[in-house]
């Protein structure tokens, strides 16, 4: 019997597929092509520069979770997966490649929190998205990453959104808008509006209510603003997850494009936090932008900006006790830890922080395309995340705010799964709750 | 003779609509935009019923819509809308709509001639390409990108030619994309098929495809190039037919390719938005010569100032000699001509406008949440409430300005030699 929580055996038909296709010449030419041709000089000091002490394990929330199994510990999955490969030059069978897979795409939501425990600050979030793009190649990616990917890919968004119906839902929330507060208009397609809002694909999907709320906060703080009505509305990428980096790049460069063609003067986009990561970080940088070309501003920073300057004024805070997940990306990444608290702050009269928090916060276990990978890896994500949910437990909240869709739906899936009897909810939901808004904008 | 050759270029100004009106006589102002020719303002507005119209001139339209959107003139000055009532869009032309309606109509596109539309319909949950209101006879599951030809007469688009089932991983990258045109399917499916382009005879049809997990390549009639690369961007034909180039990734490089051959010797970290000169003979690119720093490659020459956050696709200049392009560092906007930026830069620019057969070229630029008009780095004139994109008489020798100046909308003509001063 094992001395640790123990996965239900999975079956991903995907990677079960891309296994069976696989002959060792393959992954072999494949490895050296990624090790010689894509990967940089940071790659191998990253490998020379670790000295194996494993400071990085304390880091990991999946280590934690899971009571200490040191094979979940950060530089074990670099040792069972990069080093492996780096070792035997790529020549390892594709039954080693499976679980180099899962290690990649299940166990490591590549959240960098490992990063701040290591002594020399490798980044080892680097070395398994190195594996993850190996992984791409070979064709062996998690089914439902993969049709996420696929998604992006042909339409430019992570969930299959056609054009009519992106178009008919924003117009639809305008609609929506409007009986609440006077011409909360959701300008499509405004040539030289101050404000592109660009969101991720499940706002249009499943929480089309979102854009709906950002165009009551629009509107009553004064803001010009525009969304595209074309392909480039999402900011999100999963690809950049599976390893997909031509389809990330694709994306982003439509995204940016985009901007520019409607001459903005900078994105707002929404909570989320890996699409910020994507947006302004990995996809530029893939297409030989240093940064993002066009200013990018977190819903976060943006709501700061507007409650700061008294554009959104709160009118009556919001009494449920609630906490604050932090997002990897956009606090740990960005350092928007402040401006998060400063907001919720304003907004909510009864406010308990997690412990750690901040940059120190752990991960949500959901974002870095963990959620993505879909159902068949579900349990096993809830058992990598048990501390997740102790931190919750201890806040005594009734609301998590998550500005970030990953954190949303993944904390969702803790509370539900440790019974915490607790919910989500974004910054947006409780702001248009308890903002002011005027006598003569009411409908 | 150019198509804007029978305009009114007679120097002076014709103030046509009144703006701050509109405002108090409609409930809402959404949208406004003059004709090309400046001789017509219209306005989206909404009654105080919550319909929609255009207002052109001080004229309404004569029905209103539940939804009217996305108003736009062609070159001969035909308005057209996108327009809903009891849940059936059509399409409005100077007020009159298609006899056609449909589950929903996007992105409709004039013909190169102006007298014709098409749009993206969606039919039955089925989608399709119209002309002028008649959707292809063959409908398909998804349909994306599409072009029209130069004479108006064909459409192609990229369509979904297998069912696509729920996370089907394997029946992806099978293949479940190709291109048809007026609904006549190619034979070959790719695993992607992005943004397909006509050449001017309209007779040749190429399109960026993919054909493995990371291999790309450009297809052209339905015939791959023979070999694939790492990735590829939007390809164009040579002006004079022929040859199509596009962008390609080799070995984590990019560079130009015609038909699969690479034609740049040089390496770039980036390379798009490939512009041929009018006679073919010059080939201009927005490249990043290093990872940060982009310009543009004129003929594999790059010029030697570059810019660390972005370049806009180049532009011959009138004389065919220069080339001029927007370019943006540390946030801030300005044009280059010849890889020499204006000493001016600005909150934003639009495309640069070259003067027919000379050598002035002419900005759209914002400061400070106002339009200025900018020619040769100098501002020229006064700044505006709006400005929409100017052009040139075809003799270079007039501007025409189109403006809102204190609530008014204004069509302007002013002698180049009065603005230069």
């Amino acid at each position: 019997m094992s001395l640790y929580p123990v996965n239900k055996p999975v079956t991903d038909v995907a990677i079960d597929t891309g296994i069976a296709r696989l002959t060792t010449e393959q992954i072999e030419r494949t490895v050296q092509r990624v090790l010689t041709k894509e990967c940089s000089a940071r790659l191998q000091v990253f490998l020379d520069t670790c000295v194996h002490c494993g400071l990085c394990a304390e880091a990991c929330h999946s280590y934690l979770s899971r009571d200490k199994d040191p094979r979940y510990a950060p530089v074990a999955k670099v040792k069972d997966t990069l080093w492996e490969l780096v070792e035997r030059k790529g020549r390892v069978e594709p039954e080693s490649i499976r679980r180099m897979a899962e290690i990649a795409f299940v166990e490591c939501g590549v959240c960098r929190r490992c990063s701040m425990y290591c002594p020399f600050g490798i980044d080892i979030a680097y070395l398994i998205m190195t594996v993850r793009r190996i992984c791409n190649l070979l064709g062996v990616v998690p089914q439902y990453l993969q049709d996420t990917t696929n998604s992006h890919a042909v339409t430019l968004n992570q969930m299959w959104v056609h054009e009519d119906e992106w178009i008919d839902t924003v117009q639809w929330q305008e609609d929506e808008a409007i009986t609440e507060v006077t011409a909360a208009r959701i300008p499509l397609e405004k040539e030289g509006a101050d404000v592109m809002y660009s969101v991720i694909a499940p706002e249009p999907k499943i929480l089309a209510q979102l854009i709906n709320n950002m165009a009551l906060i629009m509107r009553v703080a004064g803001i010009d603003w525009t969304m595209p009505a074309t392909d480039g509305w999402d900011n999100s990428n999963m690809a950049m997850y599976s390893g997909d980096f031509e389809v990330m790049g694709r994306v982003e460069k439509l995204h940016w494009e985009t901007a520019q063609r409607l001459k903005v003067k900078r994105v707002v986009m929404g909570e989320c936090g890996h699409a910020f990561r994507g947006a302004v970080y990995d996809g530029p940088r893939w297409l030989a932008w240093r940064q993002a070309p066009v200013t990018m501003v977190h819903a976060i920073d943006f709501y700061y900006e507007l409650i700061k300057s008294g554009r959104i004024k709160i009118k009556q805070k919001y009494e449920p006790p609630v906490t604050l997940q932090d997002p990897c990306n956009t606090v740990r990444g960005m350092g928007l830890g402040k401006k998060v608290r400063y907001v919720v702050g304003a907004m909510c009269e009864n406010f308990a922080d997690m412990q750690p928090n901040y940059e120190h916060n752990y991960c949500c276990n959901a974002g870095g395309g963990l959620i993505n990978c879909g159902p068949p890896w579900k349990h096993s994500r809830m058992l990598s995340n048990r501390v997740k949910a102790e931190q919750l437990a201890a806040t005594g909240a009734e609301i998590c705010i998550t500005p970030c869709h990953n954190c949303h739906s993944g904390i969702e899936d803790v509370i539900g799964f440790y019974d915490l009897g607790m919910h989500t909810k974004f910054i947006s939901e409780i702001l248009v709750e308890c903002m002011e808004i005027p006598e003569a904008m009411k409908a | 003779m150019s198509r804007n050759g029978n305009w009114d270029w007679t120097p002076g100004r014709k103030p046509l609509a009144d703006v701050a009106g509109l405002r108090q006589q409609y409930r809402e102002l959404l949208e406004m935009l003059p004709s090309p020719d400046g001789e017509r303002f219209a306005a989206l507005v909404v009654g105080e019923d919550g319909r929609m119209t255009a207002v052109v001139n001080g004229e309404s339209w004569p029905e209103t819509y539940e939804r009217l959107w996305y108003l736009r003139f062609s070159a001969q000055g035909k308005l057209a809308g996108l327009a809903m009532n009891d849940y059936a869009w059509t399409v409005a032309v100077d007020g009159r709509t298609w006899d056609e309606t449909f589950e929903f109509v996007w992105d409709p596109r004039f013909t190169a001639d102006g007298l014709g539309i098409a749009a993206l319909i969606k039919q039955d949950n089925r989608y399709a390409v119209a002309l002028n209101g008649q959707p292809w006879p063959q409908l398909y599951d998804m349909v994306r990108d599409y072009c029209v030809s130069g004479d108006g007469e064909r459409a192609a688009a990229t369509v979904q030619v297998e069912p696509r089932k729920e996370a089907d991983v394997e029946g992806f990258f099978a293949g479940t994309w190709s291109l048809a045109e007026q609904g006549e399917r190619w034979d070959e499916k790719f695993i992607n098929i992005w943004e397909p382009i006509y050449d001017a005879t309209g007779r040749h049809i190429a399109a960026q495809v993919r054909t493995d997990i990371a291999d790309y390549t450009i297809a052209v009639d339905g015939k791959v190039w023979d070999r694939l690369f790492g990735c590829v961007w939007r390809p164009c034909f040579r002006p004079d037919g022929g040859a199509v180039i596009a962008p390609v990734r080799t070995d984590g490089n990019w560079t130009l390719a015609a038909d699969g051959e690479v034609i740049w010797p040089g390496r770039y970290a980036q390379l798009w938005q490939q512009r041929f000169s009018a006679d073919g003979q010059r080939l201009a690119a927005v490249v990043a010569t290093d990872f940060g720093r982009w310009t543009v490659a004129v003929d594999d020459r790059p010029w030697r100032r570059t810019f660390g956050e972005m370049v806009t696709a180049p532009t011959f200049v009138g004389d065919g000699k220069h080339i001029a392009a927007a370019v943006k560092d540390h946030d801030r906007w300005s044009i280059a001509v010849d890889g020499e930026a204006w000493d001016n830069d600005f909150d934003m620019v639009w495309e640069p406008v070259t003067q027919p057969g000379g050598s002035h070229v002419a900005v759209k630029a914002e400061r400070g949440g106002r339009y200025l008009l900018v020619i040769d780095g100098r501002q020229v004139g006064p700044d505006y409430e709006m400005l929409w994109p100017h052009c040139f008489a075809p003799d270079g020798q007039s501007v025409l300005l189109r403006t809102v100046q204190d609530g008014k909308y204004v069509r302007e003509v002013v002698p180049l030699a009065q603005l230069l001063g």
